[in-house]
């Protein structure tokens, strides 16, 4: 069994503002992020998945098969994009790192059987970074606890 | 506790099964299938896990780790064409995930001498694409 991990990027704008709050209070969560406006973030996301070697290729996974789904299911849904405006998602939670790393997570477990009929690989975790400084992690542990 | 340490080495390979025809081997690998070889700088990261001597204070003596790398990989892997120089690279396909098998297989009977033990072996083939193996068992 291995782990193999794959790099993307993508750039994305969002705003903090929970819809529950006053605005008063949404300023005093979320300070900066919560600037009417929105701001941006260039995100980093590392898919890992986990499998066997196959022996006919020497891979855990095709690569150009991970991006396919990531590009399509990521990718392209999500960069250049304004995340509250523009995902539907968000129109009912806030989009947190945490709860982009959630909805990443479940939108490729999702389509995950579209590119990987077989029982491997699996997809392990998804880690997204907002900033170098700030990095959220989710596993299909954490994706359960949350559905 | 766990402790890393990182080596580099660059290499060339080609990713084909010469059992496969070249069609087959392009549909499966693209790029990486180009009879003649391309190159990256691997980067390698080693974890040990254990406690520390108490006397000396360290899992493994860095010198010590870092002599082993460098004889059991840098050495044998650095500016090579591993499919050519590199066994097994002639029989097994040098993909990233055979390679951190084969850098586990090379290390491991030095490395796992308590209290230290070979946790697991990171190799990155790109920024953007790497492997982590922990050993068979998991």
């Amino acid at each position: 069994m291995i782990r193999v991990t794959r790099r993307y990027e993508f750039s994305a704008s969002h705003r903090l503002h929970a819809a529950g709050l006053s605005d008063e209070e949404n300023w005093r969560l979320y300070g900066k992020c919560n600037n009417p406006f929105g701001h941006g973030h260039n995100y980093v996301l590392e898919v890992s998945v986990r499998g066997p070697v196959d022996v006919r290729s020497g891979r855990a996974v095709d690569p150009a098969e991970l991006d396919r789904l990531v590009g399509e299911r990521v990718i392209q849904a999500f960069d250049h994009k304004n995340l509250n405006e523009q995902i539907e998602a968000f129109d009912r939670v806030v989009p947190t790192t945490e709860n982009l790393g959630l909805l990443i997570h479940a939108r490729l477990k999702q389509a995950w059987p579209s590119v990987f009929s077989g029982p491997w690989p699996q997809l392990e975790k998804v880690r997204i970074a907002e900033t170098e400084r700030n990095i959220f992690e989710v596993n299909e542990t954490h994706s359960r606890q949350k559905s | 506790m766990f402790i890393t340490r990182r080596i580099e080495f660059s290499a060339s390979h080609v990713c084909a099964n010469p059992a496969l025809p070249d069609e087959e081997n392009r549909r499966l690998f693209g790029d990486a299938a180009n009879p003649y070889g391309h190159g990256h700088n691997y980067v390698v990261e080693v974890t040990l896990e254990g406690d520390p001597d108490p006397v000396s204070g360290m899992v493994l003596d860095l010198k010590e780790l870092k002599a082993i790398l460098n004889a059991q990989v840098v050495d044998s892997f650095d500016h090579r064409f591993l499919n050519k120089e590199v066994p097994p690279f002639d029989r097994t396909i040098p993909t990233v995930e055979n390679i951190a098998i084969e850098i586990w297989n090379r290390i491991e009977p030095s490395l796992s001498r308590p209290p230290a033990k070979l946790h697991s072996v990171r190799v990155y083939e790109t920024p953007n694409l790497y492997v982590d193996y922990f050993g068979d068992a998991r």
